[in-house]
C-alpha cells in the first residue's frame, strides 16, 4: 500500500528569500534582532517575535558541529549510499543547520571538519538544491559568498511525500477477503445486539465486543443513499458522471459503498434494488474488486421502512 | 484544582502485531480489562480521548475506526489528539478540571511496524527545509548524542549504563519487547549501528496500545470504584515545548522538560518513569528534571524495552501509577516526549492516597 502526495506550499516573504537564494546557488541567512545570523532564516524572531526582514548571504563552506552516521539510508534521503547527517555552521552564520555530508565511512567524519556545498545539477528553489556537503581539504579554503541576484523570486515549492505500508488483514478481514475469492460475501454478527456487519470489523461499534458469528450474505440489496460524481479527480477510474452508493445487502445491518453502473445516473434513487455484477471468475482475487459494480435488478423499490434505520 | 486520580491502566506491547493498523483487536480487550479493574460499565465513562496518527496507520481518519472498540452507541463524548496519548490524558484531565466530566478513559495506539518508522517520523519536522531531506529519527538522535559526547556532558559508558539497566529491568516486564540481563560491557562490546549510537541505545520499533481511566476524587463515580490499594492522585501535570529547529537549540539540553518538571513538582518524587527512546535522552531528562541518586528510574525498563508510538508516553504514566497503587512509590513521576530530540515534554506527578 503506497500513499503519495505532492504538497504544494506557498513560501511567504522569508522562506521565499531563502529558496530564491538556493535556486541562484547562494545561501541566505536571516538576521535576528540581537544580530545572530540564522540559516535557514526563521520567519519570526524567536525572542521578540518580530518578522525577520534583514537578510545576508553566507558562505557555501562551513564547519560540522555534530554528526551521525547513516549506515542504511532510507528512501528519498540526500544520498543513497551510506553518508553522514550533520549540523553544519556556514561561514558567516551563527548557528548550524541540518544537511548531509558525502563521505565513504564514519572514519572520514569529525566534529569541526570543514565542508563545502555540492550543488544539485539543476536548482529550482528547494533545500535539495544543496545535493549534499563534501569535505574541504585545508589547502583548498576559499571564500565564495555569491552576489545577491535580482532574478524572479521563488514563491512556491513542491514537497513530494511517498510512504509505503504493509497492511495485515485482521482475522475478520482475512475471512472476508478469502470469501470474496470464492465469490461469497461474508459478514459477522454481534453476539450482543445481533446486528450483521459487512465487511466485518474487529468489534461491534454499538457494544464494543468482538463480532464472532460468521454470516453469508446474498449479493443483492437496496440503495440507501447515493451521490452522483460529476467532478474529475486524480486517480479517477471511471468517466463522470457516475454513481457511488451505499448498498444495504439483504440481511446486513450496515451498508457499504460501491458503484452503481448499467443505469443512467439520473435514474438511481433511494430504495432502488440492485445486484452485484461480478468480474469473470478468472480475474478473481482476495479483493472487493471482484465485484465490478452493482446494477439495478428491476424489482420494485424497497419499502422505506425496510432501510430507514440505516440512513 | 480538582483532585483527579489515575484509577485504571492496561497495556499491550509487541514487536509486530499481527493485526490491522486500527488496533481495534488490541483495544477491545484493553477496555474490557479497564472496566473490570474499576467495576464500571461503559456508561460510567464521561469522556473518551485518544492519541494516534494517520501517518502511522497509512489511512485517513484511522482513529475513527478505533472508536468501534468503544461501542459508541448511544454517542459518547469523544476527542482525539495526533500525539502520544499522554497528551490525550492531559486533555482529559483539563476536561475533568472544567467539571464537564467526572471520569475519562484515555487510550493510545499505533502499529509502527506497518511502515518504516524512522522514516515516517520525518513527517513531524519542518516541511519546508527539513522533511525534504528525510532525516530519520535515529540520525537525529545521533546528532544529539554526539553533541553531548563531544562536549563531555556524558560518555559512552553512561549511555551504556542506561541501556544495560533498562534491558535488565525489562526482565520483570511482561510487555518488554527487548529484555535480558545485560551488563555495561555487553553494551559497549556491540558495534556501532548509527555512529555514535549502538542498537542498544535505540528503542526497538514496537506496536501496541494502552489505556487509562481517571476520575475526579470528589465525584459520585469515584465512590463506586471497586479496587484495592491507593489511588494515584495527580498533584502536578504540565507540558512545554522547545523550538523545532535543531540548529538553534542546544541539543544537550531540554529546557521544556526542566520547565514542565519544575511546574509539576518533579523534585519531590522517589520514582520516575521517563520516556527516553534513546539512552542519552534519559541522561538529559534526569538532569533537567533534577532527579538525584535516590530516585528509582524506569523500573519497567522504559522505552528502550518497548516504545509503541502514541502510547509509550501514556505507558510511562501508567507504570508510575501502578507503583503508587501498590505502595512501592509514595510519589512518582510519569514523563512523555514527542517531536525530534526531546522537543516536547510532559510531566505528570502522582501521589498515593487511600
Amino acid at each position: 500500500m503506497k500513499v503519495e502526495f505532492d504538497y504544494t506550499r506557498s513560501l511567504g516573504p522569508v522562506l521565499s528569500r531563502f529558496m530564491t537564494g538556493l535556486r541562484d546557488r547562494q545561501v541566505v541567512g536571516g538576521v535576528l534582532e540581537d544580530g545572530t545570523v540564522v540559516v535557514p532564516p526563521p520567519e519570526y524572531d524567536p525572542v521578540t517575535h518580530r518578522e525577520i526582514s534583514e537578510f545576508v548571504s553566507v558562505g557555501d563552506e562551513g564547519v560540522v558541529t555534530t554528526w551521525s552516521w547513516v549506515a542504511d539510508p532510507v528512501m528519498d534521503q540526500p544520498l543513497a549510499e551510506p553518508f553522514a547527517f550533520a549540523l553544519i555552521q556556514l561561514d558567516g552564520a551563527d548557528v548550524a543547520f541540518l544537511h548531509a555530508v558525502a563521505v565513504d565511512s564514519p572514519a572520514e567524519m569529525g566534529t569541526g571538519m570543514r565542508v563545502r556545498i555540492r550543488w544539485a545539477e539543476q536548482t529550482t528553489g528547494s533545500i535539495t538544491d544543496i545535493a549534499c556537503f563534501e569535505p574541504v581539504p585545508d589547502s583548498q579554503r576559499f571564500d565564495t559568498i555569491a552576489e545577491p541576484s535580482e532574478s524572479e523570486p521563488v514563491t512556491r515549492i513542491v514537497t513530494p511525500v511517498r510512504l509505503a505500508y504493509e497492511y495485515a488483514a485482521s482475522p475478520e478481514e482475512s475471512k472476508f477477503f478469502r470469501g470474496l475469492a470464492e465469490g461469497r460475501i461474508l459478514g459477522q454478527r454481534c453476539p450482543v445486539c445481533h446486528k450483521v456487519y459487512v465487511p466485518p470489523r474487529g468489534a461491534c461499534p454499538v457494544d464494543g465486543v468482538p463480532t464472532t458469528d460468521e454470516v453469508e450474505l446474498p449479493d443483492r440489496g437496496t440503495v440507501t443513499t447515493f451521490c452522483i460524481v460529476n467532478v474529475p479527480f486524480l486517480g479517477q477510474r471511471i468517466k463522470p458522471p457516475y454513481v457511488s452508493a451505499y448498498v444495504l445487502l439483504d440481511g446486513a445491518d450496515i451498508a457499504f459503498l460501491h458503484l452503481i453502473l448499467d443505469a443512467d445516473a439520473s435514474e438511481v434513487r433511494m430504495g432502488m434494488r440492485v445486484e452485484a455484477v461480478w468480474k469473470p471468475r478468472a480475474e478473481w482475487g482476495t479483493t472487493i474488486e471482484n465485484i465490478s459494480h452493482f446494477r439495478p435488478t428491476g424489482e420494485p423499490d424497497a419499502d422505506y421502512d425496510t432501510y430507514k434505520q440505516h440512513l | 484544582m480538582r483532585d483527579v486520580a489515575v484509577v485504571g491502566f492496561a497495556q499491550r506491547q509487541t514487536k509486530e502485531m499481527d493485526g490491522s493498523p486500527t488496533c481495534v483487536e488490541l483495544l477491545v480487550p484493553i477496555f474490557a480489562e479497564l472496566l473490570e479493574q474499576t467495576g464500571w460499565t461503559k456508561s460510567d465513562i464521561g469522556f473518551w480521548c485518544s492519541g494516534s496518527s494517520d501517518y502511522l496507520a497509512g489511512r485517513s481518519f484511522s482513529f475513527v475506526s478505533a472508536v468501534d472498540a468503544i461501542g459508541a452507541l448511544p454517542p459518547v463524548n469523544e476527542s482525539h489528539v495526533e500525539m502520544d496519548a499522554a497528551w490525550a490524558l492531559y486533555e482529559a484531565w483539563i476536561k475533568l478540571q472544567t467539571g464537564e466530566a467526572d471520569t475519562a478513559l484515555v487510550y493510545g495506539f499505533g502499529k509502527a511496524s506497518a511502515g518504516v518508522l524512522r522514516r515516517t517520523l520525518a513527517m513531524q519536522l519542518d516541511p519546508y527545509t527539513v522533511t525534504p531531506l528525510w532525516p530519520d529519527t535515529v540520525s537525529i538522535a545521533g546528532l544529539q548524542a554526539r553533541a553531548g559526547l563531544d562536549h563531555g556532558i556524558w560518555d559512552e559508558r553512561a549511555m551504556a549504563e542506561v541501556a544495560a539497566r533498562s534491558r535488565t529491568a525489562g526482565t520483570e516486564n511482561e510487555y518488554a519487547v527487548r529484555k535480558g540481563v545485560t551488563t555495561i560491557e555487553d553494551v559497549l562490546s556491540e558495534e556501532l549501528y548509527a555512529d555514535p549510537l549502538r542498537r542498544s541505545d535505540c528503542a526497538p520499533v514496537s506496536d501496541g496500545a494502552a489505556a487509562m481511566v481517571i476520575a475526579a476524587v470528589d465525584s459520585p463515580a469515584f465512590a463506586t470504584l471497586q479496587r484495592d490499594g491507593a489511588a494515584a492522585v495527580i498533584t502536578g501535570f504540565e507540558h512545554r515545548v522547545d523550538q523545532i529547529t535543531l540548529g538553534t537549540r542546544d541539543l544537550t539540553r531540554a529546557p521544556s522538560a526542566a520547565l514542565a518538571g519544575a511546574a509539576a513538582g518533579a523534585s519531590a518524587v522517589d520514582m520516575a518513569e521517563l520516556h527516553a527512546p534513546f539512552s542519552h535522552q534519559e541522561l538529559i531528562l534526569r538532569r533537567e528534571l533534577g532527579l538525584g541518586e535516590g530516585v528509582t528510574i524506569n523500573p519497567s525498563g522504559g522505552a528502550l524495552c518497548a516504545n509503541p508510538m502514541f502510547s509509550a508516553g501514556l505507558v510511562r504514566i501508567g507504570e508510575a501509577a501502578r507503583r503508587v497503587w501498590s505502595g512501592e512509590s509514595r510519589k512518582a513521576l510519569g514523563h512523555a516526549t514527542s517531536g525530534p530530540a526531546l522537543q516536547q515534554n510532559l510531566v505528570c506527578v502522582m501521589e498515593g492516597r487511600s
